[in-house]
């Protein structure tokens, strides 16, 4: 390798700069005066953060009055790219009409894509704002039916959300 | 000495020892928070008012640790090592003076281990020379390649920075005339403070006390991408927690020391006489609070500089750093010292 004699270290930079020190009291000077600035922390457990409509938490299926909207496709099953959804169909008394006899979302293989979400013909199945999750055991993390319906009126702002831009 | 005089040194130092110990721990705290603060965040604020249990909580949190040893460590010396890194950082606090002298009933007492120890100066370079044995012990004997690398490194830059160290602390010594700690700030309350006759001295003794107290942006031997947690890395519980001990206290006593050296001590008032302004007679126990205040303020002014330089600078590279000590720093501090001779013939 050549000798180096064009932008060395001592050519880029001046005297004062070489010596370090007046460069080193500008930087502490920054710090100094980043320690008055407002801070940025959010007091977790007392201050939540709620997020916006575009935000994906758990999947929840949408509960109407007369049940859910759910009509038991597997759309979001077959989709699942970490197959973390199980749909079993059920007829209802109803022609032509299904409904899931289970539904189980295994939370530890959820991955919070929102595919089922997308593919899913009836928006039976959204992504809640709901980003707490915390199981003690593996079985507690498959929720099932009774904790995945969630009524129409708590999901609105995620519905107007995928309405307007979907 | 008599007995009496005896038992107050035992109990002065039982206290100064205690109260060292706790100021150690509680700079724990204080680096957090002013990491937080200089990263806009808040720091810890969850353990009492303030977050001011947190060091309490934290040495309980160390002693309830189960004590790993590595299989192949020599338990002797991994035990030995965190002994000696917080006996020597004790040792250092013995020699410093934290209140002027003060008259009860014709003696004259002062808050220290050692009261009037004439070769404080001395002492201090010695205490912090043995430092090194804690470190380089604690990387040998955990028989780790990470730890080895620590300790070499930590007595590789000891061993270099000390040597600018004690120059920048000849030039103090040659214009005080003494190695007395006591002297050195009667001295100063009598002309003036030693910075504004040796500003570059305290640069150069601040730049080497970063080195020696193992401190960023010299922090090689604990550089934590690099060497996990260098010396300390297998470490744990209350062993660790003497380690990370010794290094706060370390930063301590490097502080008071700067404090004594050049800022003149418990000298309130810079190039003015205390006692006359405030009006209180030198020896009185007004003044000895006023001096001891004014000692400590200094001291952890200089704990909140060392803090924020490590929050603030980046770490440097191993050959950066044996550049800086041996071909800067140590002609700086040798020139240093012939100008201060050169100083003090002609002016005296």
């Amino acid at each position: 390798m050549a000798n180096i004699t064009s932008n060395t270290e001592a050519q880029r930079l001046t005297f004062w700069e070489r010596i370090y020190l007046p460069e080193i009291a500008k930087g502490l000077g920054l710090t100094l005066k980043q320690m008055f600035k407002p801070k940025f922390t959010r007091q977790y457990p007392e201050e939540r953060w709620i997020p916006e409509g575009s935000y994906r938490g758990r999947p929840v299926l949408v509960q109407e009055e007369d049940g859910e909207r759910c009509v038991a496709c597997g759309l979001c099953s077959r989709v699942c790219p970490a197959l973390a959804i199980e749909v079993r169909a059920a007829e209802t008394e109803k022609e032509k009409e299904r409904y899931p006899e289970k539904f189980e979302i295994n939370m530890l293989r959820c991955i919070y894509c929102g595919f089922c979400e997308e593919v899913c013909p009836e928006e039976a199945i959204v992504m809640s704002k709901d980003y707490e999750l915390v199981f003690g055991s593996q079985e507690e993390a498959i929720f099932g039916k009774e904790k995945l319906l969630v009524p129409v009126a708590q999901l609105q702002e995620r519905l107007e959300f995928l309405r307007q831009w979907r | 000495m008599s007995t009496t005089d005896l038992i107050i040194v035992l109990v002065q130092a039982g206290i100064l020892v205690n109260l060292m110990l706790v100021a150690a721990a509680y700079m724990v705290l204080a680096e957090r928070k002013v990491a937080a603060w200089i990263q806009n965040r808040i720091g810890p604020n969850r353990v009492g008012p303030w977050g001011l249990f947190q060091s309490f909580a934290d040495v309980i949190k160390l002693y309830l640790k189960e004590d790993v040893v590595p299989a192949a460590a020599d338990y002797k010396f991994h035990l030995l090592a965190p002994i000696i890194a917080i006996g020597v950082s004790v040792t250092v606090f013995a020699v410093i003076p934290f209140t002027p002298p003060v008259d009860i009933g014709g003696t004259l007492y002062t808050l220290t281990m050692t009261p009037n120890m004439n070769i404080g100066v001395l002492a201090v370079l010695a205490m912090t020379s043995v430092g090194v044995y804690g470190v380089a012990l604690a990387g040998w004997s955990s028989n780790n390649k990470y730890s080895l690398m620590g300790g070499l490194r930590s007595s590789a830059q000891m061993i270099s920075y000390e040597l600018s160290m004690g120059l920048a602390i000849v030039g103090v010594v040659l214009i005080a005339g003494t190695l007395n700690l006591v002297d050195f700030i009667t001295w100063q309350s009598e002309n003036m403070w030693l910075i504004f006759l040796q500003p570059f001295g305290f640069i150069l003794f601040l730049i080497t006390a970063l080195a020696e107290t193992n401190r960023a942006p010299f922090d090689l031997p604990e550089a934590e991408p690099e060497l996990v947690g260098g010396y300390h890395t297998e470490y744990s519980g209350m062993k660790f927690g003497l380690l990370y001990l010794a290094e706060y206290a370390n930063i301590l006593a490097s502080s008071c020391i700067m404090a004594a050296l050049y800022l003149g001590g418990w000298d309130a008032i810079p190039f003015l006489d205390d006692a006359a302004i405030l009006g209180f007679p030198a020896t009185s126990i007004p003044m000895v609070i006023i001096g001891h205040v004014a000692f400590l303020t200094k001291a952890f002014a200089l704990v909140f500089v060392f803090i924020w330089i490590r929050w603030s600078l980046p770490r440097f590279r191993y050959d950066q750093l044996m550049n800086l000590g041996w071909k800067i720093l140590l002609p700086l501090a040798l020139a240093n010292v012939i100008l201060t001779g050169l100083g003090v013939y002609f002016f005296n």
